[in-house]
């Protein structure tokens, strides 16, 4: 059977082909899809952890009491999850054990486009890497044969475009792995110093195997058309180099990665006159080419920054450019992303950013929108989990060389989970005197709605039980917590002015619903959803002030004529824009 | 390559573009093509431009468009052809959905929406302009104006080898159906009596 499929959706196919019992991850574009197919098999217990390092481990404990397993993650997920990764290079496997690592050159929606092959290099993992939907399900299984094979994890390399661009897959049949059997075994798997200078040898010896193994995997193989012109090449960048070249050129298509295949590329090298190496991103391939003394061109015609496409590569190797329509770039006006309308974290970040000496450290999430205009409310954003402890650093800091400085810390309820929960411990513990706001809108938003230890449900779609957010900020040690609905602006405003005036460790928790969230019967009654009108602009009370366009609400629209007008296709009725106009100009009607 | 057909549907998150490119893909396979399609996830989505680019032929390789590589645009909204025009083929077509989505930019005052984009493209391009909203609103739920715009891309595009009926019956909620053949019809007819 055929069938349209992402990479991410042939990836999950091609664990359950390959008899795969347990995966986990961390939602995290490109590679949240991964996760959300493989749950649709009952066959795979499947999970959300709270972070990359806890879903990696996850899948270690699995593999080695003997069960195939999966670990999925974005790019800068791996550098969460990259401590137990390394070590479980040592000690190998038990059941098979891919790590997917989703790249995203061109930061569609990253902080950063690094280049994790490298970690194939620094963990001394074999990698995989495919360049669409078809080699995305297959070479799972052939990773899984590797892993068992040679006794090591398998860094299974993703791009955004492999990740989401979809291409037809043929489907086979799962086959039934048992699971491996466990024992005790403390040498290989009790990675402390002693074991690990052992284990540290053997890997070694494992990866000699894997170099000569590189040049016999089916995964590496040469196209010989026309010798003038040959690439080395992997990943989607495969099928822009054909896309490119086509039959000009011959080709060396490497999908097992790392150790590379010398043999073959000494071999390759030797049959064609010019010597090319397309690859997106780091010259990876380039560098370890040319440490083989073998002379080849990249890096000095093609890009590190960005996303590699076959226009960029015909330019730069073939000096092509294809006619195009001009476009009028004065007649095109930018589109950034933006809340939603009806988003909570809007009444919550207009309130806060009216707040003046107050640094905002923010965080990775819907929210991080909080920096965009016309907010423009957010200082920073580094990583999942800097909003706390940065802004507790920020804090102390100044504290230390006497300047004055609140510091307003801003995450979601699963980027909390994640890695913000350590931080505020952080707080307590060493008596700073951040306010961490928590803005739970019960599900994590971004990444298009998966569970998290506080929504109740799990993966699977189970109920759960519901991490008790209070609670959990009184045990860490926090005295002062007030739970405030984000939408109800003259609240927001008194628990601000409230913590702000505190000289220690607090919590404020904003606590409402995404408004895209498809809501469960008890929201709806708990939030009272159903009874919500929509918005309207009594045009003769409007004073064209444009107050109401301060909020950023995509609903919200402004003429010199008219005034303000209210989309109501687009509005839920959240009312924010309706506390924030001075006089009284916006009505709420029956939907 | 010069097989393959390429192309863009363009407009902004929520105007249903990814459902009328799921459509279009399901169609395509089953007449026995080869299809890639690319389309935007994550933050880009946030009320941001959204594009969709299809693929097809006996072998694709190369999953995106690039500039100049269009056979067709589809713009759901004014501003985002014009965003996107540049990937068409000078000799390509346009259809263009004459419905206005002010971007924040737009919407706080800062800018005022561009005008004349519609005139623009139409005095340069093979262009069929088509205000799918009213289509929709007059077939009875505005909703199915990503079902014109789609049934004017293959009446754009002739792909008449595919039983487009049975893709829509197989893709949409059953009691949406029937109002989505419509939708898909009437813009078809619009494109091909236009073009």
């Amino acid at each position: 059977m055929k069938k349209l499929m992402t990479g991410n959706e042939a990836i999950a196919r091609g664990a359950y082909e390959a008899g795969v019992t347990l995966a986990a991850a961390y939602p995290g574009t490109p590679s949240t899809e991964i996760l959300e197919n493989m749950a649709t098999y009952k066959e795979i217990y499947s999970e959300w952890a709270p972070n990359e390092k806890v879903a990696a481990e996850v899948a270690i404990g699995g593999s080695i009491a003997g069960a195939r397993t999966l670990a999925a993650m974005k790019h800068v997920g791996m550098n969460v999850a990259a401590d137990p990764i390394f070590t479980f290079a040592y000690t190998g496997v038990n059941g098979g054990c891919i790590i997917v690592t989703a790249d995203d050159p061109g930061m569609h929606s990253s902080q950063n486009e690094q280049d994790n092959r490298y970690y194939a290099r620094h963990a001394k993992l074999p990698m995989i890497e495919p360049s669409n939907s078809q080699e995305s399900k297959d070479m799972v299984k052939v990773a899984y044969e590797i892993s068992e094979r040679f006794d090591v994890p398998i860094l299974y390399r993703m791009t955004t475009r492999v990740c989401h661009s979809k291409s037809i897959v043929e489907l086979g049949e799962r086959e039934e792995v048992a699971m491996k059997e466990y024992k005790k075994d403390i040498p290989k798997y009790v990675a402390n110093p002693g074991n690990g200078k052992v284990l540290h040898v053997k890997l070694e010896e494992k990866l000699k195997e894997l170099e000569k193994f590189s040049n016999d995997c089916e995964l590496n193989y040469t196209v010989m058309n026309d010798t003038k012109i040959g690439i080395i090449t992997s990943g989607v960048a495969y099928e822009y180099a054909q896309e490119v070249f086509g039959k000009e050129a011959s080709y060396l298509k490497i999908g097992f990665s790392f150790p590379i295949p010398k043999d073959m590329i000494q071999d390759f090298s030797k049959k064609v006159d010019k010597l090319y190496v397309i690859e997106e991103l780091e010259p990876y391939l380039e560098t370890e080419i040319k440490a083989m003394g073998i002379e080849v061109v990249g890096r000095e015609l093609l890009p590190t920054c960005g996303e590699l496409n076959p226009d960029i590569i015909a330019e730069a190797l073939k000096n092509e450019k294809r006619e195009k329509v001009q476009k009028n770039e004065d007649k095109v006006i930018g589109r950034p992303p933006t809340m939603c309308a009806g988003c909570p974290h809007r009444g919550f970040f207009y309130e806060l950013s009216l707040k003046k000496n107050v640094m905002i450290s923010g965080d990775i999430g819907c929210y991080t929108l909080g920096a965009a205009a016309p907010l423009n409310a957010t200082d920073t954003v580094i990583c999942m989990g800097a909003s706390v402890s940065a802004g507790h650093g920020f804090a102390a800091a100044s504290r230390q060389n006497n300047r004055d400085g609140k510091v307003v810390s801003v995450i979601g309820d699963s980027t909390f989970f994640h890695s913000g929960m350590t931080g505020l411990l952080d707080i307590v513990y060493n008596q700073g005197n951040s306010t961490v706001v928590i803005l739970d809108n019960r599900i994590t938003g971004m990444t298009g709605h998966q569970e998290n230890p506080g929504t109740g449900y799990t993966l699977m779609g189970k109920p759960a039980k519901e991490v008790d957010l209070v609670k959990l900020c009184e045990a860490i040690g926090v005295d002062t917590i007030d739970v405030v609905n984000p939408l109800e602006l003259k609240a927001v405003n008194e628990v601000l002015d409230k913590h702000l005036e505190l000289d220690e460790p607090s919590v404020i928790i904003t606590k409402w619903p995404c408004a895209l969230k498809k809501f469960r019967e008890e929201e709806i009654k708990e939030y009272k959803l159903d009874q919500r009108g929509v918005c309207k602009v009594d045009t003769d009370a409007c004073k064209k002030c444009k107050k109401c366009t301060k909020v950023g609400c995509p609903a919200i629209s402004f003429s010199k004529e008219t005034g303000a007008t209210i989309d109501p296709y687009m509005c839920v009725g959240c009312e924010v824009c309706k506390q924030v106009c001075p006089f009284d100009a916006i009505k709420t009607i029956e939907r | 390559m010069s097989e393959v057909k390429n192309i863009l549907l363009v407009g902004v998150g929520g105007q249903g573009i990814i459902l009328a490119s799921k459509i279009l893909s399901t169609g395509l396979i089953n007449a026995g093509y080869d299809v890639k399609m690319s389309e935007v996830h994550g933050m880009a989505q946030r009320g941001g431009s959204v594009t969709t680019q299809v693929r097809y032929g006996e072998k694709v390789n190369s999953p995106i468009i690039g500039k100049g590589q269009a056979d067709i645009v589809v713009a759901f909204e004014e501003m985002e052809a014009m965003r996107w025009i540049d990937h068409l083929k000078p000799e390509g077509r346009l259809v263009i959905n004459n419905y206005r989505i002010p971007s924040v930019p737009i919407l706080i005052g800062e800018k005022e929406y561009p005008q004349g984009i519609i005139e623009d493209l139409k005095n340069e391009l093979d262009t069929v302009v088509i205000d799918a909203m009213e289509m929709a609103q007059n077939i009875g739920n505005p909703k199915t104006q990503n079902i014109v715009m789609l049934g004017a891309l293959i009446g754009a595009l002739g792909i008449d080898e595919v039983k487009w009926d049975d893709v829509i019956s197989e893709l949409v909620k059953p009691r949406f159906v029937e109002i989505n053949k419509k939708a898909f019809n009437e813009g078809k007819l619009l494109a091909e009596k236009l073009f």
